[in-house]
């Protein structure tokens, strides 16, 4: 459960800075803040390693699922790259 | 299938950047298939984005490759081929989507949510709460994800879902999201793709993956199927 919140960040503030932190641009003494409050709360520790996981999950989604160019499209492009340089 | 390489977005850069630019400057067709291989299914998923039609996604590579071609001569070098391909790219599909007048429900919503809370203020105790102001409320605070080894939910299902998530996503979060978190580019190299400054390009990060964490939450919570 969340107890002992003192003189600190408070949930609904912290859920918006994870990508912040993630990405390493919080100031040091927020970055202090956020993390303090993280070892005192259940509720947004969670919250943080779900957006964890969100971003691993996302780099788990093929990103060739659309196809490339088929062979006829590379072709044409090989032909005027050929094109583009003579020899 | 080439079979040239397990990673596609990244295997080019097992050429450095010198000797790949040294090598389709002087006409290496071995080179130039490979990254055409290895960037356009990154390039047509971005595309897509854009334009109303895999087809019009698709134009919309070749003809950033035959711009490739045709600026090589003058690439200066600025920034790595890569991120200049993607900006040809970014650039030849937000000119044809204004021809095609693209008012699809993806794009319409593409103005909206980039204020406001990622997270149901509901979930909080309000900020006035004489107690714990703005902390979770119990009915509020995330539960963790825990997989039922009967039903369990089952990896290429939790794939659609986000999937799913990314293609709901408005116009210029999924743009940020497929870049950085699918594609594994560097957050300087998708502000410069997509002309955003440092800091607006982790808001839309950040509003995007909150989206999908949502999408994910509803799935584990049996909300969705």
């Amino acid at each position: 459960m969340s107890h002992e919140h003192g003189a600190d960040m408070a949930c609904i503030d912290l859920v918006e800075l994870v990508t912040d932190y993630l990405e390493d641009a919080l100031g040091p003494e927020q970055r202090e803040l956020f993390e303090a409050h993280m070892s005192t709360c259940d509720g947004c520790r969670v919250y943080v390693e779900q957006i964890r996981e969100t971003r691993d999950r996302l780099g788990r989604v093929p990103p060739d699922r659309a196809g490339g160019l088929p062979p006829v499209a590379r072709q044409e492009l090989l032909d005027a790259f050929r094109a583009e340089n003579p020899h | 299938m080439s079979g040239l390489a397990d990673d596609p977005v990244r295997a080019p850069e097992s050429y450095t950047e010198d000797d790949l630019l040294r090598r389709l400057r002087s006409g290496d067709e071995q080179a130039f298939d490979r990254v055409v291989r290895t960037w356009s299914p990154s390039m047509r998923r971005m595309a897509r984005g854009f334009v109303s039609t895999d087809a019009s996604a698709q134009e919309c590579v070749q003809d950033a490759w035959l711009g490739v071609i045709k600026g090589l001569a003058s690439f200066e070098g600025r920034s790595t081929l890569r991120t200049w391909a993607f900006r040809i790219l970014v650039n030849i599909a937000k000119t044809r989507a204004v021809r095609e007048h693209r008012t699809t429900p993806l794009s319409s919503l593409a103005a909206e949510d980039e204020t406001g809370p990622t997270v149901d203020p509901s979930r909080f105790r309000p900020r006035d709460d004489p107690e714990r102001p703005g902390t979770w409320t119990s009915a509020g605070e995330p539960r963790p994800w825990e997989t039922d080894p009967e039903t369990g939910a089952l990896s290429g299902e939790l794939r659609d879902v986000v999937s799913a998530a990314v293609e709901a996503l408005p116009a210029r979060q999924r743009e940020v999201v497929v870049l950085r978190d699918i594609q594994g580019f560097g957050s300087e190299e998708v502000c410069e793709i997509l002309g955003l400054t440092a800091q607006n390009q982790r808001v839309l990060l950040h509003r995007g993956r909150a989206r999908v964490r949502a999408a994910l939450e509803a799935y584990y919570a049996g909300e969705s199927t």
